[in-house]
């Protein structure tokens, strides 16, 4: 019998459902592997005892028309989990026991799936390498002292070291696709308003979108269409027919256009990017697909735009962490004074910086030179995107402009650091899907992504696009488990 | 435009953020290089620009005006740091 660990999502579902394997079997195999692997820090919280009795009960009464019968997740802790602690990866919320489920994790409960465990990420999701979480680094499987990237971190590096066949994370401005990229794995962020933003911690309303992290893209069609809902919870979220992504996904992608925009080709990008990016237009062109030259004049502008909204909105956010209500409280001398030191004490250094670059760029003055501005340059950035559709079905571009980084290489230089975001944050702004597949190696043996970019609601497009190119790309990576000896 | 250690001070106090010197200082640094990045957006001219507010183009739903949860005083009292079992309990504000 083949290892269970080295199923996808997809052939596990199928080996439950013919009965091959229980739910049980699954869910003792993924805990055994995840206790032996503490030394990644990619969980925060561990289940491992309530899964075992779900999927016993799973077993006594099996369900196999659900669409994830009783397969146990580990899922990024941004996700409120009721009764289950919910941080953040903050000491604000340290002790936070959620009373209520987030609706997309009550999808996949709906579905049949079981929760293994909350999985670390940069602290109320702000970084790209999972440095700030107040739990501690993650470290990549893919080698010692290497970061996972960010936010969803801990969501990586669980499902590239085979922690949990599947995961979900949050994706702001890049927080699923760039550690997808470093992993190499899959991750898709779905269009603003598909996945509803109800029981997330909150980051920048304006941006955040859940979606799925998997192995393949099988899997994370699959996930999707289980995440994807209608929710009259959360006031952005879309009333839009979601086609069966799942049942839908095919490789017929001859005759689509697809985009290469030149702006993309950034400076000091290493060439084994630029011949990642060319690949991925041969193994396009191989499939039946036109490539056509496009430009996005703006995309220089959507960094530091991003810098202005994305804090702003978090400042915002934020702002609810008082020590009043729940969450962490540090004594103070009167109320004003109780306020300021829980802050101080209870949020990390870059959720501080970021809340008062919000501060700052929303402050009586500023808020014209700064924040409008930044809102009109969004409206650039996203009329770039808009003509480009008129000409292309999608768009192609790499994940990141460099592979996983080593840990403590950029944490001291906050703008290299956000430098990493530069392929991913127009896409949020724009409210656009995206999708990062694993397409190649660099020197050092580390993954490296492509990034297809579709329509508005065009999730299908981009998944048929990315299942017809894995094909083609074969990605194949061998982590040798070094962190268990 | 540069950020003094005045005005960092005055953000933080925005914030409800306390800080002290040497973290102060430490953010100057910091926001400046970050706000140095972000002047690149005055070259552009957006005069006739309409703001992007919001990415979903549509006019926010109005709900029932019905009660949906009922009795959940506990739960909503659970993860208070301090409370009596009726109230949230705060630093004294009025003398």
């Amino acid at each position: 019998m083949t290892n269970l660990l080295d199923l996808s999502l997809v052939q596990l579902v199928n080996r439950i459902k013919s009965k091959d394997i229980s739910s049980k079997e699954v869910t003792v195999t993924y805990v055994e592997r995840s206790k032996k692997s503490k030394k990644l820090n990619s969980y925060i919280e561990e289940t491992f005892e309530s899964a075992f009795k779900q999927s016993e009960k799973f077993d006594m009464k099996p369900d196999f028309n659900k669409k994830l019968p009783g397969i146990p997740f580990a899922i990024k802790d941004l996700f409120c989990t009721k009764n289950v602690k919910t941080t953040a990866s903050s000491k604000m919320l340290e002790n936070f026991i959620p009373t209520y489920e987030s609706t997309v994790t009550q999808n996949l409960w709906n579905e049949g799936a079981i929760l293994l465990g909350k999985l670390n990420c940069d602290e109320f999701a702000m970084g790209s390498s999972n440095e700030t979480s107040n739990f501690g680094n993650v470290i990549s499987p893919i080698d010692d002292n290497l970061v996972p990237g960010g936010s969803s971190g801990g969501s990586a590096s669980a499902l590239a070291a085979k922690l949990t066949p599947a995961t979900i994370g949050t994706d702001t401005g890049g927080s699923i696709r760039q550690p997808a990229s470093f992993t190499g794995t899959v991750g898709l962020k779905p269009t603003y308003g598909s996945c509803s933003r109800y029981g997330i911690v909150a980051f920048a309303s304006s941006l955040d979108q859940a979606g799925p992290m998997t192995r393949d893209v099988k899997d994370c069609a699959l996930l999707l269409e289980v995440m994807s809902s209608f929710d009259p919870k959360d006031s952005t979220s879309i009333n839009f027919k979601r086609p069966n992504y799942f049942s839908d996904l095919n490789k017929n992608i001859k005759g689509k256009k697809i985009g290469i925009p030149k702006e993309y080709r950034v400076d000091g990008m290493p060439s084994e990017i630029e011949k990642l990016w060319e690949n991925g237009k041969e193994y396009l062109k191989d499939c039946g697909a036109e490539i056509i030259d496009i430009s996005l004049p703006h995309t220089n502008y959507a960094l530091p735009t991003y810098y202005i909204v994305a804090p702003a909105e978090a400042s915002s956010n934020l702002a609810r962490y008082d020590g009043v209500k729940y969450g962490f409280r540090a004594d103070g001398e009167n109320l004003i004074d109780m306020y300021e030191k829980t802050r101080s004490q209870g949020f990390g250094d870059e959720v501080k910086r970021r809340i008062m670059i919000g501060t700052y760029v929303l402050s009586s003055g500023y808020y014209d030179a700064y924040y409008l501005k930044a809102q009109k340059v969004r409206k650039l950035i996203k009329n770039d995107f808009d003509d480009a559709f008129n000409k292309v079905d999608a768009i192609l571009t790499p994940s990141t402009p460099s592979s996983a980084f080593k840990i403590g290489d950029k944490s001291n230089d906050p703008v290299s650091m956000y430098l990493n975001d530069i392929f991913t944050v127009p896409v949020n702004l724009a409210g656009l899907p995206g999708i990062s597949i694993p397409a190649g190696l660099d020197k050092n043996n580390y993954p490296l992504g492509l990034q297809i970019i579709g329509k508005p609601f065009d999730e299908q497009g981009i998944l048929d696009i990315a299942y017809s190119m894995e094909e083609k790309i074969n990605f194949k990576l061998d982590i040798n488990d070094w962190w268990m000896k | 435009m540069t950020i003094d250690l005045k005005t960092v001070k005055h953000i933080s106090k925005l914030s409800r953020i306390s800080i002290d010197d040497q973290k102060a200082k430490k953010l100057e640094k910091d926001l400046n290089s970050i706000f140095k990045w972000i002047e690149q957006l005055n070259q552009l001219n957006t005069d006739k620009v309409e703001p992007l507010t919001s990415i979903a183009e549509t006019t926010l739903r109005l709900r029932k005006d019905q009660i949906e949860s009922k009795n959940i005083r506990e739960d909503i009292l659970k993860n208070s740091p301090k409370d009596n079992k009726d109230y949230f309990v705060v630093p004294k504000v009025v003398e």
